[in-house]
């Protein structure tokens, strides 16, 4: 008897957090297709608020900004990112720590705070806000986490295995290409989502340093809040979807492959 | 390995570049006059002054950090069973759950945020929903109600992934042993699980906490513009008054505050159970 109703509590609270977490995302994508204004009643199904969006110059920019930032930033943190990674593995200790505090300072510091520094710096600096110092400062926040999580799986190589290469008349180049590389290849892959994830989804640092008319969607849905508009409606449904198809990507690939691998073999 | 040393080296200048000399910057600016110029540079406490003595910033600073807590709090008591129920689960439902609240958390913040606008109105779901009842409506846009749930909405995964984490590396054994010494099930969950989950719960702390004192896009959403979290401050410092010595100041007075709650936090967690823990 007191099990079955712990098991029902459980099953509940579940339940209730599902909802929780779902009814906000599925009431987006619902009234995306709202016939009317309203945001709160749903009389019938359009596509109005996907024509207007397409046909929105500011949206369609702001979507291209997003895209494009979120992979540049990816190539470029991912690269460094991995790179400092083994630099730093084969670094004395005192140099490993030193960078590895002053990396978890972005992450750990409140955004804002790490917006307002970006900006005083390239003012500082005389760099024009806009489309440069939006990508600098998603390059600035994504590397640490590209560190974050290649170091772990280098800390479980066998450091003798880039020697052995060397010793056997790799050069330098291909002993991290053909060696280290694959071996940290989930790190990558993983460290260059987060990258992509952070910089696409990100508001906060680039609200501040970001000028000059380049928006991304976040700031653009920050500003059109202030007033009803279902466009916003489809573009927030247009990033849920993408995000969720960059999720299903890099989550089914490495099962598809595990598929292919099994068949030839 | 020589050769792949160097490889960091251009990380490093470029980390020292954007990431230490803002920080310096804001310190910088916070310790000076307006109208900065190397020339006629001075140092000064004014801003600091000035926040702590005027009683709409310091009335502000307090709601900041009521409704912070708050939040952590709310985050705590619910975040709590549903990582409790989840570590209980089976491996593959376990999997399940943990990718159904992790998903929500890689999607726009500020589109999920947005969602609420549309759900918390005079007009919304929920008050339809409350009519059918025959309650209400209960105005709850724009009110801190509002403020704390979107944050309690956008910030609760942290804490359940944390607290789920410290449940599962919890030593299985420990139960067992209680069990067969006579403790019932209350007994262990006080005097072991609880024990053993607490560092989980300080780190879900510091992810719940940090974010909700500065959030300042929750606030204008849900809470309207007449809101006003300290956040919103430094937003407007910068973005429109353009007093960024001011702004510096709050900030850097904010991140001390956040600073020492969380050591406080740290602190207070003693407990000798706690001990020897694994830091994340």
């Amino acid at each position: 008897m007191e099990k079955k109703k712990i098991r029902l509590f459980s099953k509940g609270l579940l339940g209730l957090t599902a909802i929780f977490f779902y009814v906000p995302i599925l009431y987006i994508i619902l009234f995306s297709f709202n016939s009317s204004r309203s945001l709160t009643k749903f009389e019938g199904f359009s596509l109005r608020w996907y024509e207007k969006m397409f046909a929105d110059s500011t949206m369609m920019e702001a979507v291209a900004y997003t895209v494009i930032i979120a992979l540049l930033a990816t190539l470029i943190s991912t690269i460094i990112g991995t790179l400092t990674a083994i630099g730093l593995s084969k670094s004395r200790k005192l140099m490993r720590g030193i960078v590895e505090q002053v990396n978890n300072l972005p992450i750990m510091n409140p955004e804002i705070v790490t917006g307002i520094g970006l900006l005083m710096f390239f003012s500082a600096l005389g760099i024009k806000k806009g489309f440069l110092t939006l990508l600098l400062a998603h390059i600035m926040f994504c590397i640490p986490y590209v560190i974050l999580s290649v170091t772990p799986k280098l800390r479980s190589l066998d450091p003798n295995l880039a020697d052995a290469a060397l010793d056997l008349g790799a050069t330098p180049m291909q002993a991290l290409w053909k060696v280290i590389v694959p071996q940290i290849r989930p790190g990558i892959v993983s460290g260059a989502l987060i990258a992509f994830t952070m910089s696409f989804d990100d508001f906060v640092i680039s609200y501040f340093v970001t000028g000059n008319g380049v928006n991304n969607i976040s700031i653009l849905v920050y500003t059109m809040s202030k007033r009803v508009n279902p466009s916003i409606n489809a573009l927030s449904t247009l990033v849920i979807l993408l995000i969720t198809l960059v999720l299903l990507i890099v989550n089914f690939i490495p099962i598809m492959k595990e598929k292919k691998g099994r068949k030839t073999t | 390995m020589k050769q792949f040393r160097n490889m960091a080296l251009p990380y490093i200048v470029w980390m020292v570049a954007i990431i230490v000399v803002p920080m310096l910057l804001i310190i910088l600016y916070a310790f000076t006059d307006k109208g900065n110029d190397v020339a006629t540079i001075r140092f000064t406490f004014e801003n600091f002054a000035r926040f702590f003595s005027d009683t709409v910033f310091m009335s502000v600073l307090k709601r900041s950090l009521y409704i912070a807590v708050i939040t952590t709090v709310i985050c705590i008591l619910l975040g709590y069973p549903v990582a409790y129920v989840i570590a209980n689960r089976s491996e593959r439902s376990k999997i399940f759950w943990i990718l159904l609240i992790t998903l929500p958390t890689w999607i726009n913040m500020l589109v999920r945020t947005y969602a609420w606008m549309g759900i918390l109105q005079d007009e919304g779901v929920i008050n339809h929903f409350l009519g059918f009842l025959g309650i209400g409506p209960i105005t709850m846009i724009h009110t801190s109600f509002a403020v704390v749930l979107g944050m309690v909405y956008n910030f609760i995964p942290f804490m359940i992934l944390q607290i789920y984490t410290a449940l599962t590396k919890m030593d299985k054994s420990y139960l067992e042993a209680a069990s067969d010494l006579g403790a019932n099930r209350i007994q262990s969950f006080l005097r072991i699980t609880l024990p053993l989950s607490i560092p989980g719960v300080i780190s879900g702390i510091t992810l719940v906490f940090l974010p909700a004192v500065s959030s300042f896009f929750i606030p204008k959403l849900l809470g309207g513009g007449q809101y006003v979290l300290i956040g919103n401050v430094i937003e407007t410092e910068f973005l429109t008054s353009g007093d960024w010595n001011f702004g510096s100041a709050i900030s850097l007075a904010m991140a001390v505050i956040i600073m020492i709650s969380l050591y406080i936090t740290k602190k207070v967690d003693t407990d000798p159970a706690a001990n020897g823990r694994e830091d994340k």
